[in-house]
């Protein structure tokens, strides 16, 4: 480790430290008024442990074990284990994703060989990509009828077009050199198509496909939210409906995590199809 | 007849004519350069007897067959090497050696690759990228890659032309030692005056463009083999040498005027020997006095 990046690792905790302290501090509990008697604050309903207000440190940090200590449990529709609502929307977005890689490369190698193709399907792409996703969602349920399998659906139309788009330009902007190179050794179209451009591209292409990753895990959990069932943008409104902002946390800090994941996994894709020219 | 035979050839874009009726032939085994100015059509002329593009007049006859499409049976060293950056050397000629052999297995090709990257002297840098090679490096590999494949020709796009003095002469010395052993049929463009008279056996003079031609075939009447360090002894190389720079720097321009003649078929000169025509210096004279 270089001395810099161990300067940065100190600072980076020594932010997180400032950001609990103040988290502690604002969390405080408010010295409350002496009540006259037991009885008469359980009138007023203040010797009951607090289900709203935002949690403090400890708090946070019992509920947080509790959910990684027990993270599979099921207990009927509405209370179901982090990591079996973390499961539904990976398989959700794992789906959609997969299904978006088999129709946009294809297509997209196919936009980026021919002009023509690139000239007759380019106003659809642009008129098609800036929809929001979650704007395809009636449409999907009405023709679907499954808020499951739909939800599938808008991460494929979410991903789709970033993949699209980058494997068309990568296609398209192989270089005239090595397609000449095929070209004199007289290679065959399908082999050009994996061994010349294919590994060309594939920097582009997944360059695409991180662009991808990163907006299906942002829908999905709009997605989940609007569908409802199961997955954990359902785990979060569901306990926001419950008043539980501990569990909405600790559910945030889960999204930022396993999408940090989902990212640093194909970029370490990426990296490896890189090459230098 | 000759090996290859280009009879009547033109390239056009639009109205605009970039070459029209060049005419030459050449034998097996024979090392030809092409020398010319920028814009005279060198590389569309290499590149129509590799195939990648298409005359709009007249045929390549190469071996008794006409030239149609890029195939084996020619391989090219591009001027900007086009090596793939995401294979290695040796994976760079496999991939031509499995084109050229799709039988092969991968003892067999690796071998093959092997023997040719020792050829160009590239013995321990077989599974290093492009971009880990020197630019000399580079071309050594683009011209194993050619070799390897054997084809009837060879056809090379200026190779040396983005590489220093010395590691051009390293790797001329090369070529030359190469084709000596192989008996390799060349066709080479290049700018270089002096590559062209340690390398080819015949020197075809391209007038300028637009409206080229190939104005004269220089023979190179030095003996063989020839030796980069010692050429320049010979009296016949400042004969042959003056009269190659004389054609660029005078005598290229006067073809698209109409000052001097265009040839049906290009001119067999032997400036080297003794008993060779003078240069037909009248002509450049006449442009001198108009200056």
């Amino acid at each position: 480790m270089t001395l810099q990046s161990l300067k940065a690792a100190l600072l980076s905790l020594a932010f997180l430290g400032l950001f609990l302290c103040i988290w502690h501090a604002a969390t405080l509990p408010k010295a409350e008024s002496q009540a006259p008697s037991d009885e008469y604050a359980k009138l007023l309903g203040k010797g009951a442990k607090k289900s709203d207000g935002f949690p403090s440190l400890g708090q946070m940090g019992e509920v947080a074990l509790g959910h990684l200590r027990d993270p599979a449990y099921d207990r009927g529709p509405n209370d179901k284990g982090i990591a079996i609502q973390l499961g539904h929307s990976l398989a959700r977005v794992g789906a959609g994703y997969l299904l978006a890689i088999l129709f946009a490369v294809p297509l997209g190698f196919l936009i980026g060989m021919s002009p023509l193709l690139h000239q007759a399907l380019n106003p659809f792409i642009q008129v098609l990509k800036p929809i929001s996703p979650l704007a395809w969602m009636p449409l999907a349920l009405y023709t679907i009828k499954d808020s499951s399998i739909s939800g599938v659906f808008v991460i494929f139309i979410c991903s789709v077009w970033p993949m699209l788009i980058n494997t068309a330009f990568g296609v398209a902007a192989v270089r005239r050199d090595w397609l000449a190179v095929a070209k004199t050794l007289e290679v065959k179209p399908l082999r050009k198509a994996f061994a010349v451009i294919l590994p060309a591209a594939a920097p582009t292409i997944l360059t695409g496909m991180r662009i991808s990753i990163g907006i299906a895990w942002l829908v999905i959990v709009a997605a989940e939210m609007l569908v409802g069932g199961t997955g954990i943008g359902y785990f979060v409104w569901n306990e926001w409906n419950n008043l539980n902002l501990t569990n909405v946390i600790f559910a945030i800090l889960v999204i930022g995590i396993m999408g940090m994941l989902l990212d640093f996994a194909i970029g370490r894709l990426q990296k490896a199809v890189t090459y230098v020219e | 007849m000759s090996f290859l035979q280009i009879q009547g050839l033109a390239r056009r874009y639009g109205p605009a004519t970039v070459f029209e009726g060049v005419n030459f032939s050449m034998e097996r085994g024979e090392f030809v350069c092409i020398i010319g100015h920028s814009g005279c059509g060198k590389t569309t002329i290499l590149n129509i007897l590799a195939g990648l593009d298409v005359a709009s007049e007249g045929v390549v006859v190469m071996d008794n067959r006409e030239v149609a499409g890029p195939s084996l049976d020619r391989g090219v060293v591009f001027q900007g090497h086009a090596l793939m950056p995401w294979l290695s050397a040796m994976s760079n000629i496999a991939f031509a050696v499995k084109s050229r052999w799709p039988d092969w297995n991968r003892i067999q090709v690796q071998t093959h690759c092997q023997k040719f990257l020792d050829l160009v002297g590239l013995t321990g840098a077989e599974h290093k990228k492009p971009a880990q090679l020197s630019g000399g490096m580079k071309q050594r590999v683009g011209i194993a890659r050619a070799f390897a494949i054997q084809p009837k020709m060879l056809l090379l796009d200026e190779p040396f032309g983005a590489l220093d003095a010395l590691t051009r002469g390293t790797i001329q010395d090369e070529l030359l030692r190469i084709c000596a052993a192989t008996h390799q049929t060349v066709f080479m463009i290049t700018h270089d005056v002096d590559e062209a008279i340690l390398l080819a056996d015949k020197v075809l003079l391209m007038s300028n463009g637009p409206n080229a031609c190939i104005a004269e075939a220089v023979e190179n009447t030095l003996a063989k083999p020839r030796d980069r360090h010692s050429i320049h002894h010979d009296p016949q190389y400042y004969r042959i040498r003056n009269h190659l720079v004389d054609f660029l720097v005078n005598r290229s321009r006067l073809y698209q005027s109409g000052k001097a003649v265009r040839p049906e078929r290009p001119p067999v000169v032997r400036p080297g020997s003794d008993d060779a025509a003078p240069p037909p210096t009248p002509v450049a004279k006449v442009v001198n006095l108009r200056h």
